[in-house]
């Protein structure tokens, strides 16, 4: 039996004590997946599960947090629910967690400078070939060569945390060395300010980045909109974008779970996410701790001690 | 007489040039994945070969503009008052707009209806609107996601355009539509469009084909309204959005916007800024009840002033450009044509 046919199953066998499963489905064209919801089994039978599926579902939790609740979620996307669960953001008895083995999921910006993604007629995974017909022509894609940047790092591919767990589990790889914060960090910090202020110009405001991540659970509330104290004002300028994105990144260190959600839903494709490693990375090395890998630990920034092993407080 | 024109492509850098010369203009450019409108630079390409990811309503909509600028001043004479003094900003430099869709520019045909309504004037919108002049790019082929045929316009649509630019071999055929477009028409670089001219009226046929028939939505605003109480309609359809707000920014038609002051020490101005009513604050009244509360009542909003409550104040013109930008880049894929026909047909169901 395929890994989807088997899902569906299992989501069938679970569904009559659930509200809603979240899965995906085929979206506006065969290239992209898009959310679903799923009540009954109808709308099960629409669900997809392949390296298209690239949007982490956790963040639909937090806003369903009295509904019984079922999701499908990759490697990385059970991270963001352990996170969830230890910060008490959500109650272990009204989850129920459906997890698979991902091998990367695509990213539609790497085929993008390929092909144009305007005329996708077509598109297809084949083992681990992903294949696009365009106007006419197919073209095929290793998935390495296309996978999201977060997916060569990942070492969580099976999901850390589920319920149902659907397929063989695949062999976890070596760790991550934060190589591409380290390979920023040597440039100049001239350079380093230039391409952010360059990149923030493009910035529209949107919130997509503060919306798309399932840990940034403050939304109606939050500091870039807050009139009492007006923290950020309006203005459009580099520097008040800039702030926010600081903001964002320092609300998120320790938590981020590095799915990528933040820069995958910028419709500019502004690079968030080596902003949130950079803290990432700090964190880890300070506190050796890395946000949803496990249920029962406590996240360092909601811990207290007096005296942190790897911070030398007193020996200056 | 106004005559259609023919550029060669090679030509088209220094035509620009000369353009940027009269008039401050933008074009568009890529700047990471995305294609965004910026100040022409010589050195710089220019990619006009498919929509930009934002449309360039902030040449005559700016994101943030000040309406005035303002400062409190102490009487000498009596030093416990104080005056306020207001300059008003209003900007009337010369613009000029390349590269942007059909689409593009007719969403400033729904603005007009707004900020150029017989009753009220907006100044500051009119003097840049006024003063911005648009040479548009005719589709060759559209997108997955346009649907512009649907909201009575198309591909090689003029409204609000002063010239429309269309690809042809070699380069592309310049038509005036305006009076302006002429004045803009009037380099040595340009040759006469001659043969040319029946060359890109075939793209324009062969454009509007590939979008195919359009469905009838002339029963759409009445339908919308009587699906205004049913939460469950609109749940359903909202489930998976996230409430960014990023369909709104990168709309040609959204024209919402807020007012703040902001004051630093005794100086300040008054900021408006793009709104959108996918965000909370957006109703968020005074006293802290909300009538939107919840993302489905936002979304509910969207779809509805798009497809119903403008049509129906604004002699059936819907405040939607087609350009299909909401469903391209939303980072979950909402799809407003699959909301608009769900809703079309929900209710001719429940009356037959
Ligand atoms: S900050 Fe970005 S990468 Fe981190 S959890 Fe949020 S969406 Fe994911
Ligand atoms: S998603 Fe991108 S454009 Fe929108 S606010 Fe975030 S960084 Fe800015
Ligand atoms: S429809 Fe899409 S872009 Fe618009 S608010 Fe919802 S999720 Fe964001
Ligand atoms: S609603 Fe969507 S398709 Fe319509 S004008 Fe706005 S962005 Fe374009
Ligand atoms: S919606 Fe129509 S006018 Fe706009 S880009 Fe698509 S085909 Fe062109």
């Amino acid at each position: 039996m395929s890994l989807l046919d088997e899902m569906k199953g299992r989501i069938k066998e679970r569904l009559p004590e659930l509200d809603v499963v979240i899965g995906w489905q085929r979206g506006f064209d065969p290239l992209h997946a898009t959310p679903l919801f799923m009540r009954g089994e109808e709308d099960v039978d629409r669900l997809v599960l392949d390296p298209l599926c690239v949007h982490n579902l956790a963040t639909y939790l937090t806003g369903l947090r009295d509904k019984k609740v079922g999701v499908v979620v990759k490697g990385c996307d059970s991270r963001s629910v352990i996170e969830l669960l230890q910060e008490k953001l959500l109650d272990r008895e009204n989850i129920t967690v459906f997890g698979f083995p991902c091998e990367g999921v695509v990213s539609l910006k790497k085929i993008a400078r390929e092909v144009d993604l305007d005329l996708v007629e077509d598109a297809r995974v084949e083992g681990d070939t992903v294949k696009v017909t365009v106007d006419g022509g197919e073209k095929s894609f290793p998935l390495a060569e296309v996978a999201a940047d977060k997916c060569g790092r990942c070492r969580y591919h099976n999901a850390l945390l589920s319920d149902e767990f659907v397929g063989e589990p695949v062999t976890e790889p070596e760790a991550d060395e934060y190589a591409d914060v380290a390979e920023f960090e040597s440039r100049p910090l001239e350079e380093r300010a230039g391409h952010w202020r360059e990149a923030m110009q493009r910035c529209i405001r949107c919130y997509a980045c503060r919306n798309a991540c399932p840990l940034c659970v403050c939304r109606d509330h939050c500091v870039a909109h807050c009139r009492d104290p007006h923290w950020i004002t309006e203005q459009d300028t580099v520097d008040e974008k800039w702030f926010f994105q600081v903001i964002h990144a320092m609300h998120l260190a320790g938590r981020c779970t590095e799915c990528g959600e933040c820069e995958r839903a910028c419709p500019v494709g502004i690079p968030l996410l080596l902003l949130k490693r950079k803290l990432n990375k700090e964190v880890e090395e300070l506190f050796d701790y890395r946000a949803g890998t496990k249920v029962e630990a406590t996240p360092p920034l909601m811990a207290f001690q007096v005296e942190e092993e790897n911070i030398n407080e007193r020996g200056w | 007489m106004m005559e259609a024109k023919f550029i060669p492509g090679d030509k088209v850098p220094a035509w620009l040039a000369e353009l940027a010369k009269e008039r401050r203009t933008a074009v568009p450019r890529r700047e990471g994945g995305a294609v965004v409108f910026r100040p022409f630079d010589p050195d710089q390409p220019v990619p006009l070969g498919r929509q930009a990811t934002t449309p360039p309503k902030g040449s005559v909509f700016p994101q943030c503009e000040p309406l005035m600028v303002f400062r409190y001043e102490k009487d000498p004479a009596s030093p416990d008052t104080s005056q306020v003094r207001v300059k008003e900003t209003i900007d009337e430099t010369p613009r000029l707009v390349v590269g942007g869709r059909p689409c593009d520019a007719r969403g400033f045909a729904t603005f007009d209806r707004v900020y150029d309504a017989e009753d009220v004037k907006d100044l500051n919108y009119l003097a840049r609107r006024e003063h911005t002049a648009f040479i548009t790019m005719a589709c060759p082929r559209p997108s997955s996601t346009c649907f512009c045929h649907w909201v009575g316009s198309g591909p090689a649509d003029t409204e609000c355009s002063d010239v429309l630019m269309t690809p042809v071999e070699g380069g592309y055929v310049l038509e005036p539509v305006t009076e302006t477009g002429g004045e803009l028409l009037q380099s040595s670089l340009l040759e006469d469009a001659g043969k040319r001219l029946d060359e890109a009226h075939a793209v324009h046929k062969r454009a509007a084909e590939g979008l195919g028939e359009a469905p009838d939505l002339s029963e759409t605003p009445g339908k919308l309204l009587e699906l205004f109480d049913d939460m469950g309609f609109w749940e359903e359809v909202s489930a998976k959005c996230i409430s960014c707000g990023a369909c709104t920014y990168l709309c040609p038609t959204c024209y919402c916007f807020n007012i703040t002051d902001e004051a630093c020490g005794a100086e300040g101005a008054r900021l408006r800024t793009w709104d959108n009513c996918m965000s909370y604050q957006f109703t968020m009244e005074a006293s802290g009840h909300n009538p939107r509360p919840t993302k489905a009542h936002r979304l509910k909003n969207r779809v509805g002033h798009k497809f119903s409550y403008y049509p129906t104040i604004h002699g059936g013109a819907i405040a939607c450009c087609g350009c299909g930008r909401c469903i391209k880049h939303c980072p979950v894929s909402v799809d407003i044509r699959e909301i608009v026909l769900k809703a079309t047909a929900a209710e001719s169901a429940e009356q037959e």
